[in-house]
């Protein structure tokens, strides 16, 4: 389905949804706040998207933005759902209870940025020794072990 | 990985002499694990009562590290990831690229990378199969499949020099054209091993104790299999129709007729047999891709020597040998990404290792991950 069909299908079904739907790089972008995301999700979920593809965060400074990607075999496309979440209380619903998909990936996002899960029935790192500081995917991480590679360019 | 998980081995009977619940540790440095994966089973006699996988082991930080490389600096981390399959991680990183970037690749590029990328699929899964194979005690099988294995290999090392790590795909195209006779090579390599496969499908999965060992071990139903993420042959082995060469077409995908293998039980025999009929069809996208490929040039004009991309974000996938393979890549507009994330499908489908495991015999245990094929520098990054 091509991206612009993909917009108006969801608008025709959600119109709450619609100004929130923008294209970037040929990909469908839905932007919506964190405390809405679970129902912005379901809503996908029943529009036809029954997968989550990915599931990842990105440090943006002054706030994480949480990246889902879900796809949809019926449509045969995908989309984005985004959020953020603030830095000092970097909690978040979890989707584990509409996609299994997310036990894994949500723990991987938990470890390498900090970021909690509301109702994520496993919340412990997964990538990393449980005594290990920090979470090293932060733009503010420190450690020995990181090398700095000079500003030759 | 989970230092406070590890536990010590009870001796499976209190001192009345009644059978109580035994925890094994399996790994992380197993035979049948492939690769470092750690895996704590609790035994109810025989009968696998909970399983919790730790992985970890091989976590290097690549995502952390792209953050401090250069655009092209970064496809020798990609062979990294799945070093079964170097290409695909090397081709899904440069279409994320291409596409933020805005590099058409030509066309001739697009058909080499198809026909390495097939070649590639062949040879991971003829491991896949051969490990296989090897678990449940077939170990003259293991032989057949790594002999295609290796003349696939071979004619890699001709093509770049190198046996595992390949870093063939560049943003932009290739690094090199096909060296002469190349192409001839591969067309003999296919018409041989579509004589092996056949080989192979009568002796392994004609086999009372092959059969015996693999059927309704480790059922995953279609619907779990969609809700839990898992792709490419996983999820096919479940019935799921879903492949992104087919459903969400790239490249030059379209212009091939071929099938998608499908099973109907979920069991580790149809993943492992759809494995083998996915071979078949990736000679026959070989050999129409040799057919229709012409010359021409095999990097895009007029690349930059250091690519700066406009700020944005971009994600691409591609049908790896394990499912689908997605890169996302966020820019800032300065030579270095801001951030790079791996959607690695083994690590998607090692998630269901559990429910798979659990309530199998524990000899099943090697069967059921053997079947969901990971590998490790994938799942750990």
């Amino acid at each position: 389905m091509r991206i612009e069909e993909l917009r108006d299908h969801l608008c025709a079904q959600y119109p709450d949804l619609c100004p929130l739907f923008s294209i970037e790089f040929g990909d469908g972008v839905l932007l919506v706040e964190c405390d809405e995301l679970y129902e912005a999700a379901l809503n996908l979920k029943q529009l036809g998207f029954d997968r989550l593809g990915m599931l990842t965060a990105v440090d943006r400074i002054e706030h994480f933005e949480m990246v889902y990607r879900l796809t949809s075999r019926s449509m045969s496309t995908g989309i984005f759902l985004k959020c953020s979440v603030p830095r000092d209380n970097p909690v978040t619903r979890s989707l584990f209870s509409l996609w299994p998909a997310a036990l894994w990936q949500e723990r991987e996002v938990f470890d390498l940025f900090g970021i909690d899960f509301e109702g994520h029935p496993d919340m412990r790192r997964i990538l990393l020794p449980d005594d290990w500081v920090g979470h090293p995917l932060r733009k503010d991480y420190e450690d020995d072990r990181v090398i700095k590679r000079p500003d030759y360019i | 990985m989970n230092e406070t998980e590890h536990e010590l081995a009870g001796t499976g009977a209190n001192d009345s002499g009644v059978s109580e619940e035994l925890v094994l540790n399996v790994g992380p440095s197993h035979p049948s694990t492939h690769g470092v994966c750690h895996v704590i089973v609790n035994v109810d006699g025989e009968i696998i009562t909970k399983v919790r996988p730790v992985i970890g082991y091989l976590h290097r930080g690549i995502e952390k590290m792209c953050e401090n490389r250069t655009y092209l600096q970064i496809v020798p981390l990609t062979d990294r990831l799945d070093y079964v399959g170097s290409m695909y991680a090397n081709w899904a990183y440069c279409r994320a690229v291409e596409r933020l970037a805005g590099i058409r690749v030509p066309e001739r590029a697009e058909y080499i990378r198809v026909i390495v990328c097939e070649m590639q699929r062949i040879a991971s899964h003829m491991m896949s199969l051969g490990s296989t194979s090897n678990d449940t005690g077939a170990a003259t099988m293991f032989i057949y499949t790594f002999d295609i294995r290796e003349r696939i290999i071979e004619l890699f090392e001709e093509l770049c020099g190198a046996r595992l790590t390949y870093n063939y795909v560049r943003p932009g195209g290739v690094s090199f054209d096909l060296p002469d006779g190349w192409t001839d090579q591969i067309l003999e390599c296919t018409v041989s091993a579509r004589a092996k496969f056949d080989d192979i499908d009568s002796m392994y999965f004609g086999n009372v104790i092959a059969r015996g060992r693999l059927k309704g071990v480790g059922v995953l139903s279609a619907e779990d299999a969609v809700a839990w993420g898992a792709s490419g042959p996983t999820a096919r082995g479940s019935g799921v129709n879903w492949d992104l060469r087919k459903h969400d077409p790239y490249s030059v995908y379209p212009r091939f007729d071929f099938d998608v293998p499908t099973g109907s039980n979920g069991d580790a025999y149809d993943r492992a047999r759809v494995r083998l009929f996915e071979c078949y069809e990736s000679c026959r996208i070989i050999e129409q891709a040799i057919s229709q490929m012409e010359p021409g040039r095999v990097k895009a004009e007029g690349l930059p020597r250091l690519i700066k991309p406009r700020p944005g974000e971009a994600y691409d996938h591609i049908e790896s040998a394990r499912g689908s393979l997605g890169v996302y890549i966020v820019s800032d507009g300065s030579p270095r990404p801001y951030r790079v994330k791996f959607r690695s499908p083994a690590f998607c489908n090692l998630a269901l290792l559990p429910m798979l495991a659990e309530g199998q015999l524990l000899s099943d245990l090697v069967v059921v991950l053997g079947s969901l094929d990971p590998v490790f520098g994938e799942v750990d990054r």
